[in-house]
């Protein structure tokens, strides 16, 4: 049992482990030999494993990306390194173009996964905080992820290596060394398209993902005090959605608040209503609400982002507003 | 098209000779230099590095908010470049170009208030470090995906090209950022159009811990210039009058229509990526090599030997310097952060501007909406007016 280990950490362990199993597998990336990457997550790569398979690039996002879906098509399982998530649009055209759409053309397989960090809580600013997946939702042909334990980015790290489509995978900064948690030593997969219950709730259901999970918890165990018994959804996968989860607690618990950290309008949260509305409309008792961040960019000086941020304080505002109906 | 535009083709695909020189006398702009002028280039390369050091102490003391990225070693291609400039010229610094924003006229405490997010800044806490521009002094800001600006500055210099404005359009790019692909198709465009531009590239060696060999296969950058048809020059970064005299003729050149030009600057990146980077990858020898290459030192010297300046005007000016840098740290220490409204609106012309903060989105369309507070807890009700936007 490898005992406390960290979010990054098990993102490591599950490159590694797959690199060792598979030779096919490397990762690609600005940084990620000899540094061993900005966050570490590829740190004693290039000794344990070559510069065949751990490949420092120039900066060239589009090229990593491009040059990733090609590798894949002969026979490789790259996984491409983002410096930072946001640099991602560098890249999109390979993503949403190229990569995405090579199955539905002419059935070729593109086994890439395309990761980095996400998210805000860092005083990154604008550029350096974002979260980006609403950019790729309405693009068949990709999965994203984004795990909110070590456990399951272990997991889902590995399913989205071994997945045989292109898996974008978020990666929430704010817990890289935040969390930590005693893993097990076997080798397990976190399916990619399952979500998790975090928390077993009666009253309401919060859906949300990432370092918002460990926000909801912290909020349902506030209004826990208060008599309200909170679900907590951990999405993990953001394309495909687990519809069967969502319409699951629908049932339970008849209230669903959406709760993101991206901005609102065209946020997944949107989504997740519009299939709550279609699907479960007989089961709901009160409109299904979206925690967001408001539609601005990150701002970057702390008094501003947290004012950006949704927090525990906001969803708290939102359980008690829809437990009244 | 510019009838001056150097046109060497023999044929309609005829090859374009590499031009290594930006044209002019080399050494002739700096030659002409007067006494107070190169005092005066001497002052900016201290106030580089002063306002550099200063932010260092505010980022050990933990007054930085997020990362210090500093040009230790590289002023004198900031100073330089932006001292050969004109009013009416645009430049686009990068995050290492802080020299040229202060040449520009931007005050060392808009950069302290910057770094240390405080609402007094010129972003108001929105944005941090060196991303802030300004139109009147002709400064667009960067965002940090490399490489952005460079078609940005095109689309500067086209409008400064189409309103006969007579002026040159400037950036800055690492030898990283020649990777990227807005680095080609900005430089691309301006050639093809002939647009007034100059860009300035600085090889420090290093793109965070890789080095420039792993970035670009020639050892010279100026090849990137060859292949668009660019006249290029490489300059020793690190003797400030070397970098102002090929500047000059840049400028020159461009400004007669001459079409943009590339200059690469040669010097060394003297710290690590950012304060957090300890720069291990770095052979050692690499930075004493380098350090012998100080540009304040051997500006230092030039001016000694042309008896320019004297000790004691040496230390009077310093320490007027050190007096203004210290005065304007103290301003962004003590200013307040920003009020968490401003983090609301300004997003479109038309949408009420900053604040007041938006309440929750949900409810009934039209009602009363209840806001949350600002963070420590006091409620009130808020009409949102734009229609709700949590
Ligand atoms: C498109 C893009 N990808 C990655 C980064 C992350 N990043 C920031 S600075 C940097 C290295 C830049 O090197 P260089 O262009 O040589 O400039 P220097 O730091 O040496 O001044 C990298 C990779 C970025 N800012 N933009
Ligand atoms: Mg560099």
């Amino acid at each position: 049992m490898a005992a406390g280990t960290t979010y990054i950490e098990a993102i490591r362990e599950a490159m590694a482990e797959e690199m060792r199993r598979d030779d096919s597998v490397l990762v690609i990336g600005e940084d990620v030999g000899t540094y061993g990457g900005a966050f570490r997550a590829t740190a004693g790569f290039l000794e344990e494993f070559g510069p065949e398979r751990v490949i420092d690039t120039p900066i060239s996002e589009s090229g990593i990306v491009g040059m990733s879906v090609g590798a894949a098509m002969n026979g490789l399982r790259p996984i491409a390194e983002m410096q930072f998530i946001d640099f991602l649009s560098n890249a999109f055209n390979q993503v949403v173009n190229m990569a995405a759409k090579l199955r539905y053309r002419q059935n070729i397989g593109v086994p890439i996964v395309v990761r980095g960090p996400c998210g805000g809580g860092v005083h990154g600013g604008p550029y350096h905080s974002q979260n980006v997946e609403s950019h790729y939702l309405s693009t068949p042909g990709l999965k994203i992820v984004e795990p909110a334990t070590a456990r399951d980015a272990k997991g889902l790290m590995k399913a989205a290596i071994r997945d045989p489509d292109p898996v974008l995978f978020f990666e929430h900064k704010f817990l890289y060394r935040r969390i930590k948690e005693d893993l097990p030593d076997e080798d397990w997969v976190v399916p990619i398209g399952k979500a998790a219950t975090a928390r077993e709730g009666e009253d309401l259901t919060v859906v949300t993902f990432g370092a918002c999970v460990h926000h909801a918890l912290e909020a349902a165990d506030r209004l826990d005090h208060e008599g309200l018994s909170v679900e907590v959804i951990d999405l993990r996968t953001l394309l495909p959605l687990d519809r069967e989860a969502l319409h699951a607690t629908a049932k339970k618990t008849s209230k669903v608040i959406v709760y993101h950290e991206a901005t609102r309008t065209g946020g997944i949260g949107a989504e997740i209503s519009a299939i709550l509305a279609e699907e479960c409309f007989e089961w709901l008792d009160g409109p299904v609400l979206r925690v967001t961040a408001p539609d601005t960019p990150v701002p970057y000086a702390p008094p501003l982002e947290a004012a950006f941020l949704p927090g525990p304080e906001d969803l708290i505002d939102a359980a008690r507003y829809l437990a009244g109906y | 098209m510019s009838s001056k535009r150097p046109s060497k083709r023999a044929f309609a695909s005829g090859s374009l000779a590499p031009q290594r020189t930006v044209g002019g006398e080399t050494g002739a702009e700096a030659a002409s230099l007067t006494a107070e002028q190169k005092l005066d280039i001497w002052q900016w390369l201290q106030k580089n590095r002063m306002v550099e050091e200063r932010l260092g102490l505010l980022y050990r003391t933990g007054k930085v908010v997020g990362g210090l990225y500093t040009s230790l070693g590289q002023e004198g291609i900031s100073v330089g470049t932006a001292y050969a400039l004109e009013p009416q010229d645009w430049v686009g610094p990068l995050i290492r170009n802080l020299g040229v924003m202060l040449v520009r006229g931007v005050r060392p405490r808009e950069a302290f208030t910057q770094y240390c997010a405080r609402a007094t800044s010129p972003t108001g806490g929105r944005d941090g470090n060196t991303h802030f521009g300004n139109p009147e002094k002709r400064i667009v800001a960067p965002i940090s995906h490399l490489g952005a600006v460079i078609p940005v500055m095109a689309g500067i210099a086209l409008a400064a090209k189409k309103r006969g404005e007579n002026a040159v359009c400037v950036t800055w790019i690492g030898d990283g950022g020649t990777s990227t692909g807005d680095f080609h198709e900005g430089l691309n465009l301006a050639a093809v159009l002939d647009l007034p531009l100059v860009l300035v590239v600085e090889n420090n060696g290093y793109a965070y811990s890789t080095p420039t060999r792993m970035q670009t296969r020639p050892e010279d950058l100026v090849a990137k210039a060859d292949g668009y048809g660019l006249p290029a020059e490489i300059v020793d970064g690190n003797d400030v009058l070397a970098v102002y005299d090929a500047m000059r003729r840049a400028t020159t050149r461009v400004r007669d229509g001459g079409g943009p030009v590339m200059l690469e600057m040669k010097t060394f990146r003297m710290k690590g990526h950012a304060e957090h980077d300890d720069a291990k990858y770095v052979p050692p020898e690499l930075f004493e090599e380098w350090r012998r290459r100080d540009p304040l030192v051997l500006y230092d010297r030039v001016l000694e030997e042309e008896g320019i300046l004297t000790r004691a005007e040496r230390d009077r000016r310093v320490a007027e310097l050190k007096a203004e840098i210290d005065a304007d740290a103290e301003f962004a220490v003590a200013s307040p952060t920003p009020d968490p409204r401003f983090a609301f609106g300004r997003v479109y012309a038309d949408d009420g501007g900053p604040g007041p903060l938006p309440g929750p989105a949900w409810g009934p369309a039209g009602a009363t909406r209840l806001g949350r507070g600002l963070p420590g807890g006091d409620r009130h009700d808020v009409r949102d007016p734009r229609g709700g936007n949590a």
